[in-house]
């Protein structure tokens, strides 16, 4: 009978599904144990638990805030949104900053010109190896100490104007002509769609190749700007009026600070990443387009970069996402983005520290499982089929 | 009939003086290529001068002048030397440093240790030397205990604090790293799933809020009474935090394995544990080396959030040497004084993964 | 075989901390502090007169010299303190759950914080209010003046509501730049971002010292709420409570008598003077304390007047007044309890 169980125990199934049951068995334990000590630390010491305090007036002012209505007889709910909003936008900023820096500092990399390429190199290696929130504070000092006053604003054709506090642009007035400018934003945008479909087309056929930079000029940029024109769409202009600007769209300093530190740190990481998509690029398809006589920036555009890019992505999409998690030190500069609002005002004055961090990360978990769904859908097209 | 424009014809080149013919080929070889020249001179131009005027030209050097003195224009590097034990010690009382200069220095014999070994079996003694016995004789030195009078971690700051969370971080997550990315590779589907939702958990949320987590609520999950330091805190939260982070770096170093070197294994009959230490592991963390280090030079830089629970890195002991009245806006001496610290020894490790990756590369060259 | 072993060992080893006393919840904060030997005490992470530190670590400040006197009191020695520098968000958390004994970090007194987070507050050092810096250069004489005008405050604190509240009931717009530390808010307001700096008066009146040109700003009149600040306890401790209520008491009382630190231990006749000596009265029985217990709180720490005049008086760089915070006989607010 005994030699019947120690077979069974040498059964590497049987040990299998022993060991998942141990594990499963001890982490119930330690869970059940922190939890029952949790529920009896809170009650004991008289804290608050659940959600009922995202209802609750949140009595504090946010300085940034971008299309929702806000004030500080707002709901922590309310504030709670404003967050999420002010993250993305930093993010979004910062990502497409950051895309157009690393892409130049990436090429220029690679470029064949020695000086070009060593401040390239030099620029990677002093912002990667330094630490992303001491980047933050320096850009921060730097701007708010060379930028002037606000009484001395520099002045774009007055309508446009940036000083230590921020960027003060016009804001359209919502209304039909604002419709029709946008209306004819995005029929420019589909016909353009359409006809670079039909110059694809011809291009696999014939091998002509058409240009259509004219054809997005036009259609895309100067379409709507004729609307404009001819509709009359109304602008609000900011203007100085006692302490602040008033009118307009407002993008605080800090804002900038973040975005703009936050590219060029992660700007070095895509610009690697590109680096590498190139090198991964086989040996001989370089030789190749050089045998078939093609200028070394035609063989970049056409050949290289399209494949070096499938190795690139992934990386990229990646630094995308510890762009958006990066955001979170926004403290350093005072911007009120989700961590600064929900982590921290509302933390202070709320005190339930478990609920309000819990939702914090879920925010950033949704965030990233979306950004990995994405690369994932990516991958899945991208795979060479065959191996 | 070309359809695209061809290359142009390149004259042999002429000029035997070197220099000459050097400058020629990579900085005006054409003409696009001399306007970018141009360019990367102006840009230079722009930037350099001003960052060293403010830092060697104009800036004070005289160690003994105080803030008024000092003068406004340039750097004044007095505030660093007066400053210097606080940014390397913290507050560490004066007459127990020699225990924080040992530490240091048994890290250096370490690593110049590590780099001359060349007979692999020393290599095992070597590493159970760093990873087991060295946490233990460092954290005694720092700490106390063994008759050595205790320093609380209250007083632990600026280099010594940034080194023992980034020290801990690497070996505590290394371990538990590995163990995560077997998990899940494994067969067995609790375990992978386990392992699963907890790296791509952590991975999804910024260090800062598992910072907050482990520091705010943590000490909620145990019974009261218990006193938890804050430095374990913020320890406990950079470990989960890394391993994360290291056990998808495995992970990856595991899946570039060629498969039959498991199966391989297994005909040969080894245990899961004689088979992982001995064939995939060697060869998954040689392959993950550079991948390893730039993990670990992250986590370097990350050691600088823990200002934000309230430890006194060296951002903080920044902060706090600038609102002592005697010293007051020199942060941006202070910054830069950090960021040229932190650069140094970021840069000597990635060139160091370098040689590492060089050495024991078993690739065809 | 071996595995299961192993594993079993290793988790039979951690299940100790966390079951150990899961059920017992420890509400006797003197045994510990006795057993520990030393008190722990949250500050901030550097206010000039109220907690911070000095280069070599050594802290000093009216909180800090609250926390001295507990220890005094708890310990017989004002050294014994580990302090903790907390930061506005982590104050209360760190109270509630046991890392520090006891908070002493200019916390105002509010109904919420009183009653809704497991703390209690054992008393007030210093009667503030929240008031408003500007630079001289604006030529603003009082706070109506500021309409539309971005203010610098430090995140996390009542400071924010105040001001919120004030300016919706005073139908005035403000824009806020909220940073994490107060130092932040110096940088910010000295770098023009903000027009005004508002914060506790006490604090506006050390940043104003720190600043680069202290004469270039100017504190404003308008005090525009109450800021009770006075140090933390957890609810569950009623001796504990007792202990640091009665140990500012004792430091007012001091001054209401006349007894300073150098005065503690000359002979008396007085028998409010003898109580506070510990020669007579019972009053360190309840509190489980020895009889030398106050007169080491005057003899290490003194009195608040000294205490005062020593962190935050005329005489030093932060140029506070007494004002409210005068005892009562003289015409302020401070009051203690009959110590008897």
């Amino acid at each position: 009978m005994f030699t019947k169980l120690k077979s069974l125990l040498y059964n590497n199934e049987v040990r299998a599904i022993l060991f998942q049951v141990l594990a499963v068995a001890v982490i119930a334990y330690f869970a059940y144990q922190a939890f029952d000590n949790l529920m009896l630390n809170i009650e004991q010491r008289g804290i608050r638990s659940g959600f009922g305090f995202l209802n609750d007036e949140a009595g504090f002012a946010v300085n940034d805030n971008f299309f929702l209505e806000y004030s500080p007889a707002s709901t922590n709910l309310q504030a709670f949104y404003v967050g999420i909003v002010n993250t993305l936008m930093v993010a979004i900023t910062g990502i497409f900053l950051a895309s157009i820096i690393g892409l130049i500092v990436g090429i220029a990399r690679l470029s064949s010109n020695y000086l070009i390429k060593k401040i390239a190199t030099i620029y990677i290696e002093i912002f990667r190896n330094i630490p992303i929130l001491l980047q933050i504070l320096f850009w921060y000092s730097i701007a708010l100490n060379a930028l002037p006053s606000a009484r001395n604003s520099i002045n774009f054709f007055d309508t446009i104007f940036l000083n230590s506090r921020g960027l003060y642009l016009p804001k359209p007035i919502m209304g039909f002509e604002l419709y029709i400018v946008l209306a004819s934003f995005v029929i420019g945008i589909v016909s353009y769609i359409f006809i670079k479909k039909r110059s694809n087309k011809k291009h696999d056929e014939t091998g002509i190749k058409t240009n259509t930079i004219p054809h997005f000029l036009g259609l895309v940029l100067l379409l709507p700007i004729v609307a404009y024109f001819v509709f009359g769409a109304q602008l609000e202009y900011p203007a100085l009026k006692g302490f602040n600007f008033k009118g307009g769209v407002d993008l605080s300093i800090e804002f900038f600070a973040l975005a703009f530190s936050l590219s060029i740190y992660t700007a070095t990481y895509i610009a690697e990443a590109i680096r590498s998509g190139v090198e991964s690029v086989d040996k001989g398809q370089k030789e190749a387009a050089a045998a078939l006589g093609l200028k070394d920036s035609w063989a970049m555009r056409l050949v290289i970069l399209p494949q070096a890019f499938r190795v690139a992505i992934p990386p990229i999409i990646n630094q995308y996402l510890n762009l958006t998690k990066n955001s979170s030190l926004a403290a350093a500069v005072g911007y009120t983005e989700l961590v600064t609002i929900f982590s921290g005002t509302v933390l202070n004055v709320i005190g339930q520290a478990i609920e309000i961090i819990t939702l914090t990360m879920l925010v950033y978990l949704t965030i990233s499982l979306v950004i990995s769904l994405i690369l994932n859908t990516f991958n899945k097209k991208m795979q060479i089929k065959g191996n | 009939m070309p359809i695209y424009p061809l290359k142009e014809t390149r004259e042999s080149p002429q000029s035997q003086i070197k220099v000459l013919s050097w400058l020629k080929d990579n900085l005006f070889s054409s003409l696009s290529n001399a306007a970018l020249t141009f360019i990367a001179l102006y840009l230079i131009y722009l930037i350099l001068p001003p960052i060293l005027d403010w830092m060697i030209f104009d800036a004070n050097f005289d160690l003994t002048a105080d803030n008024d003195s000092c003068g406004r224009e340039g750097a004044c590097w007095a505030f660093i030397d007066s400053n210097l034990k606080m940014f390397i010690y913290g507050f560490y009382p004066q007459e127990e440093l020699w225990r924080v200069n040992t530490m240091f220095g048994i890290i250096v014999a370490l690593a110049v240790f590590g780099s001359l070994i060349k007979k692999s079996q020393y290599r095992a003694h070597y590493i159970i030397g760093c990873f087991l016995i060295y946490p233990v004789v460092a954290f005694i030195l720092l700490h106390g205990g063994l008759g050595l009078e205790v320093v609380g971690t209250d007083k632990w700051g600026g280099l010594t604090l940034t080194v023992v969370v980034a020290a801990i971080g690497i070996v505590a997550s290394f371990p538990l790293g590995i163990l995560f990315a077997l998990g899940r590779q494994s067969k067995m589907r609790v375990v992978r799933f386990i392992s699963v939702v907890y790296i791509e958990f952590v991975r999804g949320v910024p260090l800062i809020t598992i910072l907050f987590m482990a520091s705010v609520v943590l000490p909620l999950f145990f019974s009261a009474g218990m006193d938890f330091d804050k430095l374990l805190r913020a320890l406990i939260g950079i470990t989960l935090f890394q391993t994360a982070y290291i056990a998808e770096v495995i992970r990856g170093g595991l899946q570039a394995i060629p498969k039959g070197q498991y199966e391989a294994a297994d005909a040969a009959g080894l245990s899961f544990m004689k088979k992982t230490v001995l064939v995939i592991l060697p060869q998954a963390l040689k392959v993950s080396i550079p991948n390893i280090v730039g993990s670990f030079i992250a986590l370097f830089k990350d050691t600088t959030l823990v200002l934000i629970i309230g430890l006194f890195d060296m951002l903080a002991i920044v902060g706090a040497a600038t609102s002592n009245s005697s010293w007051l806006g020199r942060d941006t001496e202070g910054y830069v004084f950090v960021a040229m610290v932190i650069w140094v020894i970021l840069y000597s490790m990635s060139r160091y993964s370098k040689k590492l990756e060089a050495r024991f590369s078993t690739e065809h060259k | 075989m071996n595995q299961l072993l192993k594993i079993s060992a290793v988790s039979l080893l951690t299940i100790g901390s966390f079951s150990a006393q899961a059920g017992i919840f420890h509400s006797d904060t003197l045994k510990d502090v006795q057993s520990k030997g030393s008190l722990t005490c949250g500050v901030s992470t550097g206010t000039p007169g109220f907690s911070s530190p000095d280069s070599s670590g050594n802290w000093s400040g009216i909180d800090v010299d609250v926390c001295r006197a507990v220890a005094a009191a708890t310990l017989g020695d004002a050294k014994k303190v580990k302090f903790v520098p907390l930061t506005a968000k982590e104050r209360f958390i760190a109270l509630s759950s046991g890392e520090i004994d006891m908070l002493s970090r200019n916390t105002t007194w509010t109904h919420t914080r009183d009653t809704s987070l497991g703390l209690t507050f054992a008393g007030v050092n210093y009667y503030d209010g929240q008031g408003f810096m500007v630079k001289k250069s604006l030529g603003i004489n009082n706070v109506k003046e500021l309409d539309g005008a971005s203010f610098c405050i430090q995140a996390g604190t009542t400071t924010e509501l105040n001001l919120a509240d004030y300016f919706r009931s005073n139908k005035m717009k403000f824009k806020a730049v909220t940073y994490d530390t107060s130092a932040q808010t110096k940088g910010g307001f000295e770098a023009g971002r903000c027009d005004a700096l508002t914060s506790d008066v006490s604090q506006l009146a050390g940043l104003r010292s720190t600043l680069k040109d202290p004469s270039s700003a100017v504190v404003l009149g308008d005090v525009i709420s109450k800021e009770p600040l006075g140090p933390v306890v957890r609810k569950d401790d009623n001796t504990w409570l007792n202990i640091v209520r009665w140990s500012l008491n004792a430091m007012i009382e001091a001054e209401e008598l006349g007894i300073t630190s150098a005065t503690i231990d000359d002979a008396s006749t007085s028998p409010g003077v003898q109580r506070l000596q510990g020669k007579s009265g019972k009053l360190n029985e309840s509190l489980g304390l020895d009889k030398d217990w106050s007169r080491n709180i005057i003899a290490q720490v003194g009195n608040y007047g000294e205490s005062f005049e020593r962190n935050i008086g005329m005489s030093t760089p932060i140029q506070l007044p007494r004002g409210v915070n005068q005892l009562w006989i003289k015409g302020g607010i401070l009051y203690a309890p009959a110590f008897r």
